[in-house]
């Protein structure tokens, strides 16, 4: 019995220990450093308390990374599942070339992050980008979507919501497909109209989906700033701050780590709220089968 | 149980709606890339009356039964209800329903609202869908079910939703896909009777598919034999168990098949039409008889219980052919000196190209 006993500690041991190394006690030891001064040359990191909680709330640019994290996750989530699902219906039908068209779909999301975020900042470009074009074929003035203070972070959101509609189509495309034909048929011989359909079948079939995309979306609004370096650099003047980037800046550029350690915490707690919060509200309206 | 006992007001109701014809197929064809499913059917199915089309899998029952349903549209021909033609519109315009073999809950409604899916997206006052479905549930022994949902209840309850779902529609036809294959064996007898008595009740044109001949035989007014795609014979089941049209059917309906025993083998005892067959049943055979009997050779014994089924072998040994006889199970069988007997009424006569033939005489 007993070395039942070790025998399975030693198979569970190479799991746990990678998981408590680099996953649990470095949260712990964030938690812990958010307590903490930021330690500089021969002084020492001291405790302080709640100070570095108190100086987020007087902190603007955090406040702004807020704002900014807020209207960025409101938009990007629904619309790149609005999105999503359009086009998951829209390919799911027998259409002629329904195989180029997922392809093309879902191309953006097999893309990096990174080279996606170039390939836009030229559709952006002021002067000669495609949007420039477009706009001076039909007479309007130039703009700077990037560099300015206005369009800065739609512009970034443009990016994020084309390069992951695709990836969750694929998710709706599957959905769909579990979806039996005699569902359809059924109502036809009824006489649903397609919409009445959609709205009383598919969508409620489609519930667990959703839920899994909009946590997903969630999370992504809160991970996902590679655009961001290659666009904005959070600027201009912090209108398209993150605060996933704010974190960065403040830990790896300003070196502040008890500060990128308190942001952090605010961050995991955050995402932790949304994605309990979605699971509890939307589970009433789910319908597992 | 049977629907007998419960809703008399519900069938005056119905009845109203039942139209004077049926449905009638003419010349119809469907045609998919690779193969032809139904080729050039022609055939009636009156009104309130219970028609099966029957045939092995593959045969185009199925395809047939879309076509009416209008989730399929025929290469050529037309469909035809009552007097209106309905080839091309579209399935809500038919007035009929439909059970699917699968069911086609919604899984994610319970019950009542499974039910009621058609009235309301018919909008139908919401009085009315309340008194329609406290009937069709009591009638149908749904009413403590209703709050649950499909994925909650057993197979024969969930089958009993469709067919609720089919009858509160009040449409004079209702169609239906193999509904009973997916139940165990006692279950599937008790709902071939329910069925059969809903039916009668609501004087519903019913067209019924199945591959299983039992469910044709015992529940159809008549019964469409279909295979490759073509009618075989429209009849009664007495008819087609009596007087098959051709070697299919013959062999199709009965269990076990009836024997075709080819003319050749029999030469010498009875004379045949050259090149023809000669069908018997394996019921219809006994040891003793009258007339002279055709001498066999034993090949094996199957034991039934009442009945047990012996194979036999007739015609020369080096090219036997196969007999089977329903005897039985306390007749005694002797390895030598077997003689089979069977009345001259139980013969069928088939030509070479499988046709029956009616009068042996020419």
């Amino acid at each position: 019995m007993r070395r039942e006993w070790i025998h399975a500690g030693l198979l569970l041991a190479p799991a746990l220990i990678l998981l408590f190394a680099f996953t649990h006690l470095p949260a712990i030891q964030t938690v812990i450093d958010s307590f903490f001064s930021t330690a500089r040359g021969r002084r020492p990191a001291a405790f302080v308390g709640l100070a570095n909680y108190e100086r987020l709330i007087g902190d603007a640019i955090f406040i702004r990374a807020m704002v900014n994290n807020a209207i960025y996750a409101a938009i990007t989530i629904p619309v790149s599942i609005a999105l999503a699902l359009a086009m998951a219906l829209f390919v799911h039908r027998h259409i002629a070339g329904r195989a180029f068209l997922r392809m093309a779909y879902f191309t953006p999301t097999v893309l990096p992050l990174i080279a996606v975020a170039n390939i836009w900042l030229f559709f952006f470009l002021p002067g000669f980008g495609l949007f420039e074009q477009l706009r001076g074929l039909i007479g309007l003035s130039p703009r700077n979507w990037v560099g300015s203070r206005d369009t800065a972070l739609y512009a970034v959101m443009v990016v994020t919501i084309w390069n992951q509609a695709g990836f969750f189509m694929i998710f709706y495309l599957a959905a769909l497909q579990t979806i039996p034909d005699t569902l359809r048929e059924a109502a036809a011989i009824e006489g649903t109209p397609r919409w009445v359909f959609f709205r009383r079948v598919v969508w409620p079939l489609l519930m667990p989906t959703t839920l899994f995309l909009s946590v997903n979306a969630t999370i992504n609004a809160f991970r996902m700033i590679d655009h961001v370096f290659v666009m904005t650099q959070g600027g201009p003047n912090n209108a398209s701050m993150l605060l996933l980037y704010y974190i960065y800046e403040q830990g790896f550029r300003f070196w502040d780590s008890a500060y990128a350690a308190t942001l952090t915490v605010v961050m995991v707690v955050i995402l932790a709220i949304v994605g309990i919060g979605q699971f509890f509200l939307m589970d009433r309206r789910v319908h597992y089968k | 149980m049977t629907y007998a006992a419960r809703a008399s007001d519900f069938d005056r109701d119905h009845l109203q709606h039942v139209a004077e014809e049926g449905l009638t197929l003419h010349n119809v064809s469907r045609r998919f890339d690779t193969a032809v499913a139904l080729e050039d059917v022609s055939v009636h199915l009156p009104a309130g009356k219970f028609s099966v089309l029957l045939g092995p899998s593959g045969c185009g029952k199925s395809t047939l039964l879309r076509l009416i349903a209008g989730l399929d549209t025929p290469s050529s021909g037309a469909i035809r209800h009552a007097a209106r033609e309905i080839t091309r519109l579209p399935p809500a315009e038919r007035d009929l329903s439909m059970v699917f073999q699968s069911y086609a809950l919604f899984p994610h409604l319970n019950v009542a609202e499974n039910i009621l899916f058609g009235l309301s997206v018919r909008r139908v006052r919401k009085d009315e869908q309340k008194q329609r479905l406290e009937r069709v549930a009591r009638m149908m022994g749904l009413w403590e079910l209703l709050d649950r949902k499909p994925g909650q209840l057993s197979g024969g309850q969930q089958q009993r939703v469709a067919l609720a779902r089919a009858v509160i529609s009040e449409r004079p036809v209702c169609l239906m896909d193999e509904p009973l294959s997916n139940l165990d064996a006692k279950l599937r007898a008790e709902m071939r009777v329910e069925i059969r008595a809903l039916q009668k009740r609501l004087g519903l044109t019913m067209v019924y598919v199945t591959h299983d001949q039992v469910e044709a035989m015992t529940m159809a007014d008549h019964i469409v034999v279909l295979d490759q795609g073509r009618v075989q014979q429209v009849a009664t089941p007495r008819t087609l168990y009596a007087e098959p049209a051709n070697t299919f059917c013959a062999r199709f309906i009965g269990t076990p098949p009836m024997n075709l025993v080819p003319a050749h083998a029999l030469a010498g005892h009875i004379d045949l039409p050259e090149g023809s067959l000669l069908g018997i049943r394996p019921e219809d055979i006994s040891l003793t008889g009258a007339g002279a009997g055709v001498p066999v050779r034993l090949a094996g014994i199957e034991y039934l219980g009442a009945d047990q089924l012996a194979a036999f072998e007739i015609g020369p040994e080096s090219d036997p052919v196969r007999l089977l006889a329903r005897l039985p199970a306390r007749e005694a069988l002797g390895d030598t000196g077997l003689q089979l007997c069977w009345p001259r009424d139980g013969e069928h006569l088939f030509a070479a190209d499988g046709r029956r033939i009616t009068s042996k005489a020419d």
